[in-house]
Parts: C-alpha cells; sequence; structure tokens
C-alpha cells in the first residue's frame, strides 16, 4: 500500500529524518495560511501516490504571496496526469505546503528488500533529483548498493560503504549515519517494501534533507500496522478495484474489451495472454481465488459489466478442488442474477466437468461453451471482433 | 522414482485442525499420503481423522517419525511454523499459506541458509509424486503416475492446467512442484531443475513461470550449461501492465526487469522449448519429449 507524500514525512520525523517545514490543506486559504506561518518562498505540492508529479505541473516554486495563491489555485483540483497516473490522470485535492530550501547537492537513497538474495538493499547515488532508472542505465558506476542482511541488521560498514560510495565530506558523515540507519529501522518496523527519497539534498547551511519521501508499505503486513491503513486515501483507488477487494477478489482494471474471470491468478494471466493472441485485448485481470465459491463468480460478473468497455466475457475456470458442477451451478445462478447483457464464453475443465457442462447447456442461458482454452479464446476474439 | 517426496514420506500437518487443515488434510490421505501426525498447540492429545494431534512439531517428530511438513496456518503465524519445523529438523516443509509479510520471510529465508531443511512455497500448491504421495492442495485426480515429466512452476491453478495437458496427452508425471508465487520463498527452480536432472526416472522437464523477479533467467542459463533432459517452458504475463502486482505478490514488472518478453528471450537463447501458446502446451511436449 501506498502513502502520500506528507504521511511518509510525518513518519520520517517520527524517525528523525530530517524534512522541510510545511503543512498540508486542501484549500487555496489554507495553503496562504500556511505559506504565512512558515516565510517565503515555499514549495507547493500536489499529494497523488504517482511519481513524475513535477514534470505534471503538480509542483510549484511560490516566491511571492501572489505566486503562493496562484500555485494554490492551479493545483489544487486539477487533474494531473503523470506517466504513473495513465492518460486519466488524477484529481488534486491536497498540498503540500513547505518552506523553501537552498540546495547544494542532490543525492539518492532508497530501501528495498532483494528477493534473490533475501537481504535488504540500499540504493544511494550522488546522482539525486533525476529518474535513477535513467542514472542506472547510464552510469552504473553511479549507483551504490549495499546489502543488509535482516537478521543482523545495519551495521557500521554498511553506512561507510554507502557515504564513502557518495563521496560524502567528512562534516556531514555522523549526521547521514543517523539518517540512514533511522531510515533503515522505519523500513523494518513498517514492513516497507519500498522507501525512496529523491532528492535528499545537502542543504546551503549543512544540512540534510529528505526533500521527497515514497513509501510503499507491504500490504500483507497490514494487520500489524494500523496506523498505516488509517492512511488509506479512498481518491486514490480504482472504484472497480476497491469494490473487488471488498469481495476478496483480485481486479486489475485495462484497456480491452473482453472480460475474463480466471480461478488463479498465473491461469488469469496466462487467459489474458491468450485472449491477446486470439487478436482480442482483455479488459481485466481477475483473479477468483484458487478455490472459487459460487458466490465469488457472482461478485466477479457484477464487477466485469461494470465496466462499460466490456463486449464480451470469457469464463476460464480450472475446477480441483472445487468441482465443475458445483461451479457451474455457480455461473447459472450468478448469471440469472445479474442479468448478463453481453455474451459469455465458458471454458470449464477438471473434475466433474462433464455434469459441469450439462448444467451450462440444459441452463437456457446464452452461455457458450468452448472445448478448451485455444477455443474459448477464439470464440470470445470472435464476439468483440 | 521422483524427487524429494515418495510413499515412505511421512506427513506432519501444521494447523491440522483449521478449517484448510482439516479439508486438505482429508483430502491428501484419501490421495494415499501417510499423514502421521498434526499440531495445533494447546490441542495435543486429539485426534483428527484417525490423526494424532500434538502440541508441538519437536513432539510429533519425536513421537511419529514425521519426515515432512505441511503448513496451512494463517499468515500472522507461518513464519513461526516454518522456524518451528526447521528447528525441529523436519527434512521437507511445504508451506501453502498465502499473504506472509515479506519481511518474515526474509529472516526466515536467511535462517533456512544454515539449515538441512528443505522449504517448498509459501503461497504454493505443494508438491506431489502422482500415486504415491501428495503434499498440497492440488487435485490428485488429473495427475497420472509413472513419469517421465517432472514439472516445476511457480503457480497455482496454471500448473493443473498444465498436467492436465501433460496427462491427456498420455505424459504422466515423476513429480510436480509448485514453488509458490511469493517474491520471496525457500526452493526455487534450481533446486528443483538439479533434482530432475539427477532423477533417473524423470526424462524431461515442463518449466512454468510468470512475470517479476529473474529466476527463470538464472534457471534457463543454468539448464544450458548443466542440463541433459529436454525442458518445455511457459511464461504467463505478456500481457501484465508494468507497475502491477498480478495476484501474487512476486509477479510485478517494476523499472523493466522481470518482463514475460525478457524471460522467453532468456529461456529460448538457452535451448528451452518455449510454449508461447498455452493452449498447445500438451501436444508441444508430446512432441518435444
Amino acid at each position: 500500500m501506498k502513502i502520500h507524500e506528507y504521511q511518509a514525512k510525518e513518519l520520517f520525523r517520527k524517525y528523525k529524518v530530517p524534512t522541510p517545514a510545511g503543512g498540508v490543506s486542501e484549500s487555496v486559504g489554507g495553503v496562504e495560511e500556511i505559506a504565512a506561518k512558515l516565510g517565503l518562498p515555499v514549495a507547493v505540492k500536489a499529494q497523488i501516490h504517482a511519481g513524475g508529479r513535477g514534470k505534471g505541473g503538480g509542483v510549484k516554486l511560490a516566491r511571492t504571496d501572489g505566486d503562493v495563491s496562484a500555485a494554490a489555485d492551479t493545483i489544487l483540483g486539477m487533474t494531473l496526469i503523470t506517466k504513473q497516473t495513465g492518460p486519466e490522470g488524477r484529481v488534486v485535492k491536497k498540498v503540500l505546503v513547505e518552506k523553501g530550501v537552498g540546495i547544494q547537492k542532490e543525492l539518492y537513497l532508497s530501501i528495498i528488500p532483494d528477493r534473490e538474495t533475501a537481504c535488504i538493499t540500499i540504493v544511494a547515488s550522488r546522482d539525486g533529483g533525476m529518474d535513477i532508472e535513467e542514472v542506472a542505465e547510464r552510469s552504473p558506476e553511479r549507483i551504490i548498493k549495499v546489502a543488509v542482511n535482516p537478521v543482523t541488521g545495519i551495521q557500521g560498514y554498511h553506512l561507510r560503504r554507502v557515504m564513502f560510495g557518495l563521496e560524502l565530506e567528512k562534516p556531514l558523515m555522523k549526521e547521514f549515519s543517523a539518517i540512514l540507519k533511522n531510515l533503515y529501522t522505519l523500513f523494518v518496523d513498517y514492513d516497507c517494501s519500498m522507501v525512496e527519497i529523491n532528492p535528499l539534498i545537502v542543504t546551503d547551511d549543512n544540512m540534510i534533507v529528505a526533500l521527497d519521501a515514497k513509501m510503499d508499505i507491504d500490504s500483507n503486513a497490514l494487520y500489524r500496522h494500523p496506523d498505516i491503513l488509517e492512511m488509506h486515501d479512498p481518491n486514490e483507488d480504482d472504484p472497480i478495484e476497491a469494490e473487488a477487494a471488498k469481495y476478496n477478489l483480485n481486479y486489475i482494471n485495462l484497456d480491452g474489451n473482453v472480460g475474463n474471470m480466471v480461478n488463479g491468478a498465473g491461469l488469469a494471466m496466462a487467459t489474458m495472454d491468450i485472449i491477446k493472441q486470439a487478436g482480442a485485448e482483455p479488459a481485466n485481470f481477475l483473479d477468483v481465488g484458487g478455490g472459487a465459491s459460487a458466490e465469488m463468480v457472482e461478485n466477479g460478473f457484477r464487477l466485469i459489466l461494470s465496466d462499460p468497455k466490456v463486449k464480451g466475457i470469457l469464463i476460464n475456470i480450472f475446477g480441483g478442488i472445487l468441482r465443475c458442477d458445483v461451479l457451474a451451478q455457480g455461473v447459472v445462478r450468478a448469471a440469472e442474477k445479474v442479468k448478463l447483457s453481453v455474451p459469455v464464453v465458458v471454458r470449464m475443465e477438471g473434475t466433474n466437468v462433464e455434469e459441469g457442462r450439462r448444467i451450462l447447456a440444459e441452463s437456457g442461458l446464452k452461455l457458450i461453451n468452448a472445448n478448451d482454452l485455444a477455443d474459448a479464446a477464439e470464440k470470445v476474439a470472435g464476439i468483440v471482433a | 522414482m521422483s524427487i524429494l517426496v515418495n510413499s515412505q514420506t511421512r506427513v506432519v500437518v501444521q494447523g491440522i485442525t483449521g478449517k484448510e487443515g482439516q479439508f486438505h488434510t482429508q483430502q491428501c490421505i484419501e490421495y494415499g499420503t501417510q499423514v502421521v501426525a498434526g499440531v495445533t498447540p494447546g490441542k495435543g492429545g486429539q485426534l483428527m481423522d484417525g490423526v494424532p494431534v500434538f502440541n508441538t512439531v519437536q513432539e510429533a517428530k519425536e513421537k511419529t517419525g514425521a519426515t515432512a511438513s505441511m503448513i496451512l496456518v494463517p499468515p500472522p503465524f507461518a513464519a513461526d511454523a516454518i522456524l518451528e519445523a526447521i528447528d525441529a529438523e523436519v527434512d521437507l516443509v511445504v508451506c501453502i499459506t498465502e499473504g506472509i509479510p515479506v519481511m518474515d520471510m526474509l529472516k526466515v529465508k536467511n535462517y533456512l541458509a544454515q539449515k538441512d531443511t528443505r522449504l517448498i512455497g509459501p503461497n504454493c500448491p505443494g508438491i506431489i509424486t502422482p500415486g504415491e504421495c501428495k503434499i498440497g492442495i492440488m487435485p490428485g485426480a488429473i495427475h497420472r503416475q509413472g513419469g517421465p515429466v517432472g514439472v516445476v512452476s511457480r503457480s497455482g491453478t496454471l500448473t493443473y492446467e498444465v498436467v492436465h495437458q501433460l496427462s491427456g496427452v498420455g505424459l504422466g508425471q515423476t513429480t510436480c512442484i509448485g514453488i509458490g508465487g511469493d517474491p520471496v520463498n525457500g526452493t526455487g527452480f534450481l533446486d528443483c531443475l538439479r533434482a530432475f536432472n539427477d532423477d533417473p526416472d524423470t526424462e524431461a522437464v515442463v518449466m512454468v513461470g510468470e512475470i517479476g523477479g529473474n529466476a527463470e533467467e538464472q534457471a534457463a542459463s543454468w539448464i544450458q550449461e548443466n542440463m541433459t533432459k529436454p525442458v518445455v517452458g511457459f511464461i504467463a504475463g505478456i500481457t501484465a501492465p508494468p507497475g502491477r502486482r498480478m495476484g501474487h505478490a512476486g509477479a510485478i514488472v517494476s523499472g523493466g526487469q522481470g518482463t514475460a518478453e525478457a524471460k522467453i528471450a532468456a529461456m529460448k537463447e538457452c535451448g528451452i522449448h518455449v510454449c508461447e501458446d498455452l493452449g498447445s502446451l500438451g501436444r508441444l511436449c508430446k512432441d518435444v519429449f
């Protein structure tokens, strides 16, 4: 789960990672008030989860009172489009107003888990303030990676490897060590899947400050972080995906027009792929779970049909523990309840498949039976073509 | 023959009295697995479907000689359960549980590295040697015993699809392993490939991967250098959008890493027969093997 910059910075302050003085507001008046308190200049920053806010016009520096009002007026309520929001963008409801600081140097610092080595990796670079993936591509020697074993935790040599790698001046080292150590502790305490500061700056008066803050928290660990759950912002949710989450379904909205419902994430991905190979485009990823129930199928139908792009639906269920006959009954009941408005191709395989197919055929519903995966994809692609 | 489990494997089920634990224990017993013990703290002394329940894995192992464990406990308690099984020196631990925090698994994996126990999973369907032993939640009936194919996969139902197609074209399986869809797991592709390569009865291998990470790429280069048997590969997620987690915690394309295209290209380069159309996987295997 991602949180906003201002929320991440609250946690930073709790862990003694310095941030610029600032405040959050949802109104122009509120922004003006915060700016007056802080003193000019200030930065006005749109609070949405996507990156690339600056390039999209969601971050402005204000040097006069007039600038402050204009920036707040422009950013609040704007539909901010960045390379991470997709073409539909995101409406900005909140801005963070921060005291402007003189920048001497911009660094990059992040912490991520490394799946391969089962370590926690610190990534740092002297080239802060830029797209770190571009830096990694252009000049990989300017990226420092230090792996920390999570059992023994962060040690002095880890800190030194980062600092000497960054060619940090001696007087800054004590402060930087403390900040990195605290950031690592925050990362572990909060089950983060990413903490990123880009840029981490050295100010004109030689202070180290986190000018930006990104935090992503492992959603599997949210049960032990009630304070993070409270930070959830419904404004960031896709409405259909949020609805799906309520039913314990895994749904991701995509651009195509073939709705599909599959049990199991791997098979769901493979089903999307086969739809594309048949010449059509999937409208969604929907995993109803390895042991899908009739009720889940019904909710899945509702979700898919709430997407107006959908012109045809493919159901692909591999009945294992859940028998195909039970599942077929679920499909029939659900189809009757939700009043199907588009053609549905059903591909079912596994335990009691013959009985399942008979139930579907005798249901009187306009369900199109597919013999195998390839047949199913071709049939549904034909419908939406 | 087979790898890791066979008719001699003696299984303890951790979380045997839970809803999932009960149901899948019954299914495993029905399949013919030797389930010799269960563990649920506080319920020691009871019998569950004739299986004695103990308070600790240590006790279960001492009293019944269990050699493998199947873990079906909720995610907040799963890392504890895995560590308990490792400390009780159970040879093989199969963790089915989905949704274990990554931080827990990072610690488990580091601890595991110092021990002899093998962990399969978490977030996996388990392992089965058809006709001999099923430790997991996969439907037993779709499998066909006697080999000659070994199956290793990151997915659940996608594996069932693959196995079903194999059985459908008359290709039985020696052992099928679901290594799980989490980013940090125990046994990886490499361990399974190595074991299949050494197993005299496994003549060919099907490897099913998906987007995210670079385990498939590593496996591919190992195959090129070491594998003496033909391998058919499949990768799910060609259409997956970057930055989105596709159900499995590990299935995510981020920063241009872990794409299906890159994996498929690496596999082809290493001499793996890549199946690009899942519908024809069974037929392809029949042709290749």
